[in-house]
């Protein structure tokens, strides 16, 4: 067991894949000399060589398809997009064939590609520069959307993406990359698809995902010293989306409350909630409540943005709703 | 070449600029000089102001681009428009908006040009006909041939000029805007500000014609490239792209010059090497300037110092009048979603729940008190 960044855990995961597998490539804008805007692949070009590590022109939609188009040849290319907001320029490559080639072609060529790009607001970048859209992926059968919370997840679902035949997105997240955690020595690629209950408690189930999976501990350990006892579940995946494991939470507790980073009308929450409605109808005791961005554009001032981020503060307060809208019902 | 439009005459307002084959007179190039300095100065201060936390998000520098910014924005009329990506700050500037609101959209403030909503990478003033840095990589190519497609459609005798750095010629905006330009035959001006490097990129490695202006053979543009450490061919040279535009013929110009500090504020820029650095430095474009002008006497000592402490005070001025500027009302979070007002506009906060949870005593109350 060793403890280390986010960061470093992916960055682990490359390296270790780049040796594994003469196949695996890396692509992406400024992850060579520059060691990646984010320098997650710092020393991969100096120890891995150009023809493996290549850095790109600022080019997504071009750059992106061509590792659709080389992915196809049996090469695994890991394409890293600097932030999911430039993902944008290369929706279509991503939408219209990352996701449709196996099916389209009646399952005759693969696409074992892996797109890693960070997610997240609050450090001030406006607009264009703050949004959480993994949502449009997640939405798309045929792509595989994974979004590490910790640094053993961050390098488990690495490893799986990178060795899975489907196109992948790995959602990361700049808040988290300085975070740490422990990382078991041996650890194995992890199963795709399968959410993980990373608190058991009996009062609530806390559903969240990448960062605020994160705050959901944390608010859990805070509502623990009021005598709320909430289990928290971090989804991992949220294509496929782990289901069983929401249900099984929701029948416990009785409630539930979602923290996403994304917007709230037709956002990841809201799959969640309308899952929760169906396979937990008659065991809710509240409302499903969800914790998440108002729904602007982000700007830029200090004062507005935190106006518009979900945070912990607010995490607490839904869910000491939650709590008491059970007890009153009760 | 006639303008295949439907010219709509429009009352024309005098250049600001004389034309460009006037040689400069001195107070021309006084004038260039006291703008380099300012821009200069602003900057420095301006990544001051970030390293001690009053400047958030992204900030990018015009640090050795200062002849650039001067000589293109004088040669433009005072109802061109200007469309730029996020390095910007000297074109706001020079575009004559006031540096009090710039440092104050830099700080995130109330007074700033985009009220604080847009930061250092999105500056706006529609007075100014500056039209925008944007912060996506090309996502200014296709507004700004927009925008000359409005003034055409209306038979108008503005023009746009549209910014960008080396790499963006790499993105399809590029080359999509470029050819739409071309075959509507729009009055736009593009300019590739060449500074050598994407973030840590160099020309050479991202584009396979590094000689960037001869993309434009490929729409059969009109193509110059330019020194862009020299304020005076700058202006010359974009007094004749603009010509050229507003006959019909859109241009792409490209001014050279270097980068003097990393990419953004926060970037150490360890990639490049000392004698690379080195040669960006000789290359100073303030520095050669004024190198010039004195050598034929035709900038003083005491102008120097004067230019200097005149930039000083007015940057003085500028953080002063920021830090003065109230942060922005949290209760104004919602007033710029939509310009039309529409019902059920979501104006939910974080952690607010939608609708009103059953009251205590369950008397079947209405619940359809939805917060909204
Ligand atoms: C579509 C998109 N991709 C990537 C980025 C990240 N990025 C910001 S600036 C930049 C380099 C741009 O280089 P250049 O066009 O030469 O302009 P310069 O910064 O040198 O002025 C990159 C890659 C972005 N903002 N948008
Ligand atoms: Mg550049």
């Amino acid at each position: 067991m060793t403890v280390t960044s986010y960061r470093q855990a992916l960055h682990d995961a490359l390296r270790e894949e780049l040796l594994r597998d003469e196949d695996v490539l890396l692509m992406g804008e400024e992850i060579g000399r520059f060691e990646g805007s984010y320098k997650i692949t710092a020393g991969l070009l100096a120890e891995f060589g150009a023809k493996r590590v290549r850095d790109t022109p600022i080019a997504e939609e071009g750059f992106t398809g061509a590792a659709v188009g080389a992915a196809m040849l049996g090469l695994r290319p890991v394409v890293e997009i600097m932030t999911i907001n430039f993902s944008l320029l290369a929706l279509d490559q991503i939408v219209n064939h990352a996701a449709k080639i196996y099916g389209m072609f009646g399952g005759q060529a693969r696409v074992p590609l892996v797109i890693r790009t960070p997610g997240g607001g609050g450090q001030q970048l406006g607009a264009t520069h703050s949004q959480n859209v993994e949502l449009y992926y997640a939405f798309v059968p045929g792509l595989k959307v994974v979004a590490p919370a910790t640094p053993a997840d961050a390098k488990a679902l690495m490893l799986a993406a990178i060795r899975d035949d489907d196109p992948v997105l790995v959602l990361e997240n700049l808040a988290l990359y300085n975070t740490s955690g422990e990382v078991p020595d041996d650890l194995e690629p992890a199963e795709i698809g399968r959410a993980a209950v990373t608190r058991t408690g009996s009062d609530v189930t806390i559903v969240a995902y990448s960062r605020m999976a994160v705050v959901a501990l944390e608010v859990a350990e805070r509502l623990a010293a009021e005598g709320i006892d909430a289990e928290v579940v971090d989804l991992r995946s949220l294509r496929p989306l782990d289901r069983d494991t929401i249900i099984a939470s929701v029948r416990k507790t009785n409630c539930a409350v979602v923290l996403e980073d994304d917007w709230l009308t037709y956002g990841i929450g809201a799959e969640i909630a309308a899952t929760i409605g169906d396979g937990a109808f008659d065991w809710l005791d509240a409302p499903v409540r969800r914790v998440a961005m108002a729904e602007v554009p982000m700007p830029y001032a200090k004062s507005l943005e935190l106006a518009a981020l979900p945070s912990a503060d607010d995490a607490a307060a839904a869910i000491r709703e939650t709590v008491d809208a059970v007890a009153r019902r009760r | 070449m006639p303008r295949t439009t439907t010219s709509r005459t429009r009352p024309r307002s005098a250049p600001t600029a004389p034309a460009a084959d006037d040689a400069p007179s001195a107070a021309q190039e006084l004038a260039f000089y006291r703008q380099m300095v300012f821009i200069r100065r602003f900057e420095e201060r301006a990544a001051r102001a970030y390293t001690e936390a009053r400047i958030g998000g992204y900030c990018h520098l015009n640090l050795g681009e200062e002849a650039t910014v001067t000589g293109l924005m004088s040669a433009l009329r005072a109802e061109d428009y200007v469309f730029t990506n996020y390095r910007e700050h000297g074109y706001a500037l020079a575009r004559g908006i006031a540096p009090e609101r710039i440092m104050a959209e830099l700080y995130g403030r109330s007074d700033g040009v985009s009220k604080g909503w847009g930061g250092s990478m999105h500056l706006f003033d529609l007075e100014a006909r500056f039209m925008g840095g944007y912060g996506i990589v090309g996502g200014q190519l296709p507004l700004a041939t927009g925008a000359a497609l409005a003034i055409d459609y209306r038979g108008g005798d503005e023009a746009v000029v549209c910014l960008m750095g080396d790499g963006t010629t790499n993105i399809g905006a590029f080359h999509e805007s470029l050819n739409l330009a071309a075959i509507w035959k729009l009055p736009i001006v593009y300019v590739i500000v060449n500074n050598g490097l994407g973030m840590g990129t160099t020309v050479e490695e991202a584009s396979a014609e590094p000689e960037l202006h001869r993309r434009a053979a490929a729409y059969r543009m009109a193509s110059a490239r330019v020194d862009g450490n020299d304020p005076i061919a700058v202006r010359e040279a974009a007094a004749t792209a603009l010509a050229s535009a507003r006959a019909g013929a859109p241009f792409l110009l490209e001014a050279v010059s270097g980068r003097l500090k990393g990419h953004s504020v926060v970037d150490p820029a360890r990639y490049r090497s000392r004698e690379e650095v080195e040669a960006a430095r000789a290359a100073d474009p303030i520095a050669g300037y004024a190198a010039r002008l004195l050598e034929s006497a035709r900038l003083s000592e005491q102008q120097i110092a004067d230019a200097e402490r005149d930039a000083d005070r007015a940057v003085a001025a500028a953080v002063a009048f920021a830090e003065a500027s109230p942060h922005p009302d949290p209760e104004t979070l919602f007033d710029y979603t939509y310009a039309t007002p529409v019902p059920n506009d979501s104006r939910r906060r974080p952690g607010e729940a939608l609708f009103l949870a059953m009251p205590a005593a369950s008397t079947a109350a209405s619940v359809n008190g939805a917060t909204a």
